[in-house]
């Protein structure tokens, strides 16, 4: 659906991505990750045909976002960052003429602006004007003009940005829906998103692609697959010369609650040292209150990748 | 072509959605009022040559709420659109971008024809009033309006390039209003020089706005000007686009 060959744009000689290369097939939900400034809405804003390429190339259902870029516009639709629409017409004036622009034939007007409002949730706000609208329903209306046209591909920037947690679910859920009849690309900072929605995940840094994959194999793919805590009285004991003898054991962090000791463990990717704790517990007389596996999160993946240092 | 018109009409309503075009409308028949007014109680008073109808489209306060309206009705045209970001869903659509610039060009000539509509009633409360015509014949009404429009289509024409270049609303109200004005008064510079030649005196004279309605509200329809207004406005309409398309590459 999308093919993207070595994309690069510049901005006054300073490159804000470079030799991009992904393919997006029909039918998956991919995310575009990155820290703000990273390039994901550069590189939207070229998908959809809003500026071009320094260089490299980009098609759309097989034309050319450039050079073909009035039929690769007609398959997609494109939801903007902070979606900026016209605050002077009410939203079924709006839609109307968005879905005029769009070619949807005439007679189908209608009932193409009732299915997407009934999909957005947009019915009670049809006579408001848009200028009046919350941020909320704002970001609907810009969804609902992504979806006027039945595109094949939609390309959401940040569409979860500025809801509240209740919007951003009701969106995600919405997306999920979308994603059984639509390529989706969409972007986003906010990690959970991710690994509830997307079928795979590109993680953009610094303008280039650091990682492509699922989410699960992101996950697995990681140094540290996350860690263990352990809560215990270790007596005499020091503790943390004892644990790092255990083989798989990185780091050990701890922190002090009352008589309680807790150690923050860090482990190698893929180890399980817990039963290990458990002997050395049980052998040095130690009473253990908890012990639990951190399960790493698409957020340890994106730190890691884009943040190296902090680790 | 129904993009076109889907283009159009946005524009045509966005001119209503806004106080701006309520401002202008209300300022402008003011003027034309007053205008009115004042040329009919000054014939009233004396012996002219001209008719009611020459005078209105010739006075100076005619003049002065004419060269002020464009920048009003044009600065938003595409500044508006850059400023809050419009810009990225409408081009992001499919519609080309000679679609969008002709849509914001007419829309601005329709919103401008619709100002002038009003004043076709002046003639005819004239006419029941007095039980006199205000002009000679139907030929000058149809002159005068035709040289409005001409001069209409232009000045938008110059309107619609500066927004184009500009984010800000301002700017390009100022630029627009500098360049129409600077234009205006090329006309006026043959009774300024009068050391020139009259072959330099003739060119400067076929720029004239001024001479052209004074020719044009006769009833005389010169062929030269009407070539000289819609070339120009060929020109400028393919300048903006131009510089529209070139936003592409000043990103």
């Amino acid at each position: 659906m999308i093919n993207v060959e070595n994309l690069t744009k510049r901005y006054a000689g300073q490159p804000a991505i470079q030799n991009l290369n992904f393919e997006v097939g029909q039918g998956e939900i991919m995310g575009f990750l990155g820290p703000n400034g990273a390039g994901k809405t550069t590189t939207m804003r070229i998908l959809a045909g809003f500026m071009p390429p320094t260089s490299g190339r980009a098609t759309i259902a097989g034309f050319d976002v450039f050079s073909q870029s009035l039929q690769a516009r007609s398959h997609l639709g494109y939801m903007p960052e902070n979606v900026p629409l016209y605050n002077d017409m009410r939203v079924d004036e709006y839609l109307v003429y968005r879905a005029a622009l769009k070619s949807v034939p005439p007679r189908r007007v209608a009932e193409r602006v009732g299915d997407v409002k009934e999909l957005c949730g947009l019915k009670e706000v049809g006579k408001q004007l848009i200028g009046t609208l919350s941020k909320g329903y704002r970001q609907r209306v810009g969804l609902a003009d992504a979806l006027l046209h039945e595109p094949d591909l939609l390309i959401l920037d940040e569409p979860t940005i500025g809801l509240d947690p209740n919007q951003i679910r009701q969106v995600r859920e919405l997306i999920k829906n979308l994603g059984k009849q639509h390529t989706i690309l969409l972007s986003t900072h906010i990690l959970p998103e991710v690994e509830m929605t997307c079928s795979r995940v590109i993680i953009i840094h610094k303008g280039r692609i650091e990682a492509c994959d699922t989410p699960d194999n992101l996950l697995g793919k990681i140094r540290q697959a996350g860690g263990v805590l352990l809560e215990a009285k270790t007596g005499t004991d020091n503790g943390v010369e004892e644990l790092k003898k255990i083989a798989g054991v990185r780091d050990v962090m701890t922190d002090v609650d009352g008589e309680w000791k807790i150690f923050s463990l860090r482990v190698e990717s893929g180890a399980d040292v817990r039963e290990q704790i458990f002997r050395l517990a049980t052998d040095r007389h130690w009473t253990v209150r908890e012990l639990t596996q951190r399960r790493a999160t698409l957020e340890d993946v994106f730190v890691e990748l884009t943040h190296p240092d902090v680790i | 072509m129904r993009k076109f018109y889907t283009l159009l009409s946005r524009e045509v309503r966005g001119y209503f959605h806004s106080p701006i075009a309520y401002i202008v409308l209300i300022f402008f028949l003011l003027v034309a009022g007053v205008d009115f007014y004042f040329q009919v109680s000054f014939m009233n008073q004396r012996q002219v040559q001209y008719t009611v109808q020459e005078a209105f489209f010739n006075s100076v306060f005619f003049w002065f709420a004419f060269v002020l309206i464009f920048p009003l009705i044009t600065m938003r045209l595409f500044a508006e659109e850059f400023k809050l970001g419009t810009i990225e869903p409408l081009m992001t659509a499919p519609v080309r971008d000679w679609q969008v610039v002709l849509g914001k060009f007419f829309g601005a000539l329709i919103f401008y024809l619709v100002l002038w509509i009003p004043t076709l009633l002046y003639f005819g409360i004239f006419l029941k009033i007095t039980n006199q015509p205000a002009a000679h014949s139907g030929g000058a009404y149809l002159g005068s309006y035709l040289m409005l429009l001409l001069l209409g289509m232009f000045y938008i024409s110059i309107g619609c390039l500066t927004s184009v270049l500009t984010r800000n609303q301002i700017i390009a109200a100022v630029i627009s209003f500098c360049a129409i004005t600077l234009l205006f008064f090329l006309g006026l510079v043959q009774y300024i020089l009068l050391d020139v030649s009259s072959a330099t005196r003739d060119l400067l004279g076929y720029f004239s706005a001024i001479e052209h309605m004074v020719t044009f509200s006769r009833g005389v329809i010169d062929t030269r000007p009407i070539v000289l207004y819609v070339s120009m406005t060929v020109v400028m309409l393919t300048l903006t686009y131009q510089a529209f398309q070139s936003r592409k590459w000043r990103l």
